[in-house]
């Protein structure tokens, strides 16, 4: 398989020689970031100091970082072969449990909704390493338990729970440093340590090996279960605290938001240049990726008179023009 | 042979019984607890509801049984009903039949995007219909205005509220439907192309099938259905509600083609057992709900069975 054979290394990819193969995996992964280049620069000329401020790119960050984080787990995820659908419902559990356990206090308002997810991403991981189901079934059936978990929870919608406010939880959520709101800091951390992880681990390698070709994997000797577990838990642990920081932030638990929000991920991390087949990708693809859906949405935003109506026929077309990009260049070069 | 080979032997019987007609086996159950446990289960009016409810769920997902079975997935179904419903008012004035007309050609339309995406892009199918579940519905609401409009034609009331010798309308498109689509797929060539492709694409290309057509069309035959659908809902409601209408039904669609025992791996499809997931996953929801347990109760039900059911199921998609 040419995925297999494709470096696995940020850097692996390299000049040196310039097969086609690995031209078409360099345009396939650069072509978030250059896009994103273009995409902002323009956004400056057009709309100037409104777009290109401080201020409208923290904004533009702090709502890219609950998106990197899920999308982080989501990259791991794909890149093993598989695929996570329940990260949108499992947003919503984390941040109602967090609203919810913020009455004993800060600490277990973060640890309830992350030991959650943990669980769910267990269930997950053992389903699809162990029993062998399919992940998009798997996954798709911890959307709706998920969902339906977090209504439970919330007296099915009727009861919000609010976090008290001035407490490390909210801080957690709303305080900034150095300017940048400290989910930004959690996210950005959160990606390094996932680019560590992914690149220069046994772990990752295993990851990439096991999405390539799983027999292969586990004739090699890998602990494939093993590792699709991890991948699972890791994915929804990241969700949790994407779903825990966004409680903080609002300083409720809401179990009707991020619906739709696995799409968007699985939409940033394929942008970002990450095969849905597995065995091959990037997570600073999927970091322009992320940057990409936020910016273009903002600049929808500043468009006053466009209403919101056209925001989803431009992300969707803007989606499909991208991928449609990526796959012709790929397909030429490989000519 | 030995009394414990007899009874490995029964025992793979029984899971041999359990593989091939489980949906049936739930089903059955499902109706006997209800007929015992459940007030007002067994009348008419009940199950003419139950029927009409699962209708637009059964047709969608009979489309996307076919796509399902090229080992593809079409998650744009819920956006194409939605642009159905918003052109129906639009194009009411011409009379409740070039409405319809024009929004099941909305449908294909939307069809042959996806399957032009999958089949000469190369663009794999979760990709490119997400990117037109994102739009369509965005497209609908433009053309509607993001407002919900009520509908006072004569005809298209009747479609979504009138019988045929007691069967509503809506029920009879769905065994249309479903016979239609069974024979293509057991008796024609159109159906063998389609498995052969689900089976192994390269195989079928090199073997001179034309796959692209047939992926085109299998994708507009989905859309196409999932425009009836919209136009159904939209008849029975009286009103065109683009926002909602059809909203997650791709979740609820591709739930049935499993529950059903069609594989996602593709090469295989079951129509009759898609509507029996269809009518599965609508008598649980029926049944909590007649016993007063909240929607939320239903939704983590309905995940185990989704898990149990595949993972019953999961011999046969592997042999």
């Amino acid at each position: 398989m040419t995925t297999v054979a494709n470096p696995p290394t940020e850097s692996g990819h390299g000049a040196r020689r310039l097969s086609p193969d690995s031209l078409a995996f360099w345009i396939r992964r650069a072509s978030a970031p250059v896009v994103l280049a273009i995409v902002l620069l323009a956004g400056s000329v057009v709309f100037g100091g409104r777009f290109a401020s401080a201020l409208n790119f923290g904004n533009i960050a702090l709502d890219s970082s609950y998106l990197l984080l899920i999308a982080t787990g989501m990259t791991l995820v794909i890149v093993s072969g598989g695929i996570d659908l329940s990260v949108g419902s499992l947003l919503a559990l984390s941040g109602v449990l967090t609203a919810y356990a913020s009455r004993w206090g800060s600490l277990p308002a973060v640890l309830v909704p992350l030991g959650v997810c943990a669980l769910f991403g267990l269930a997950n991981g053992l389903l699809i390493g162990r029993a062998r189901i399919a992940p998009f079934i798997v996954t798709l059936a911890s959307l709706l338990f998920a969902r339906g978990l977090a209504f439970a929870v919330s007296n099915e919608g009727n009861h919000v729970y609010i976090i008290p406010a001035k407490t490390v939880l909210t801080r957690l959520g709303q305080a900034r440093l150095l300017g940048l709101a400290t989910p930004v800091w959690f996210a950005l951390a959160v990606f390094a340590i996932g680019l560590v992880l992914l690149n220069r681990s046994r772990f990752g390698q295993a990851v990439f090996a096991i999405g390539g070709s799983e027999e292969a994997a586990e004739l090699m000797g890998l602990p494939v279960a093993r590792v699709k577990i991890l991948v699972y838990v890791l994915s929804s642990v990241l969700t949790g605290c994407a779903g825990v920081l966004v409680a903080a932030q609002t300083q409720s638990g809401l179990p009707t938001i991020g619906e739709g929000r696995e799409l968007e991920a699985i939409a940033a991390v394929v942008i970002g240049g990450t095969l849905l087949s597995g065995g091959t990708g990037s997570l600073s693809g999927t970091l322009a990726g992320v940057l990409l859906l936020k910016v273009i949405q903002n600049l929808i935003n500043q468009v006053g008179t466009l209403n919101a109506y056209y925001q989803q026929v431009v992300s969707g077309t803007f989606l499909i023009v991208v991928v449609l990009i990526q796959s012709r260049l790929a397909r030429r070069r490989l000519r | 042979m030995t009394v414990q080979a007899i009874g490995h032997r029964e025992r793979a019987d029984v899971l041999k019984l359990l593989e091939a007609a489980g949906v049936y086996l739930a089903i059955v159950l499902l109706m006997l607890f209800n007929l015992a446990f459940t007030p007002h289960f067994a009348t008419v009016t009940n199950l003419r509801l139950q029927l009409v409810q699962v209708a637009p769920v059964a047709i969608v997902a009979v489309g996307m049984a076919l796509v399902i079975a090229t080992e593809g997935i079409d998650l744009s179904v819920g956006s194409t009903m939605a642009l159905a419903a918003a052109l129906i008012p639009l194009y009411i004035g011409y009379g409740a039949g070039p409405a319809i007309v024009i929004g099941l050609l909305a449908g294909v339309a939307v069809g042959l995007v996806n399957g032009g995406l999958v089949a000469f892009a190369g663009i794999q199918p979760i990709i490119a219909t997400l990117g037109l579940l994102v739009a369509g519905r965005g497209v609908a609401l433009v053309f509607a205005n993001g407002r919900l409009v009520e509908l006072f034609d004569p005809t298209l009331g009747a479609l979504g509220n009138s019988a045929v010798l007691g069967v509503p309308i809506s029920v009879l498109v769905v065994f249309g439907v479903a016979v239609v689509a069974g024979i293509a797929m057991r008796r024609a060539a159109f159906g063998r192309r389609v498995l052969a492709i689900g089976g192994n694409r390269a195989a079928a290309a090199l073997a001179g099938l034309p796959v692209k057509r047939t992926l085109l069309t299998v994708y507009a035959v989905s859309g196409c259905l999932a425009a009836v659908a919209g136009v159904l809902s939209t008849a029975r409601q009286g009103a065109s509600d683009p926002s909602f209408v059809g909203l997650l039904i791709e979740l609820s669609a591709i739930t049935a083609v499993v529950v059903g025992g069609t594989p996602l791996s593709g090469g295989r499809v079951r129509i009759v057992g898609t509507l029996m997931g269809a009518l599965l996953m609508q008598l649980i929801t029926a049944t909590l709900i007649q016993h007063n347990l909240p929607d939320s109760t239903a939704r983590m039900v309905q995940a185990v069975i989704i898990v149990v059911a595949v993972y019953v199921q999961r011999g046969r998609s592997r042999a």
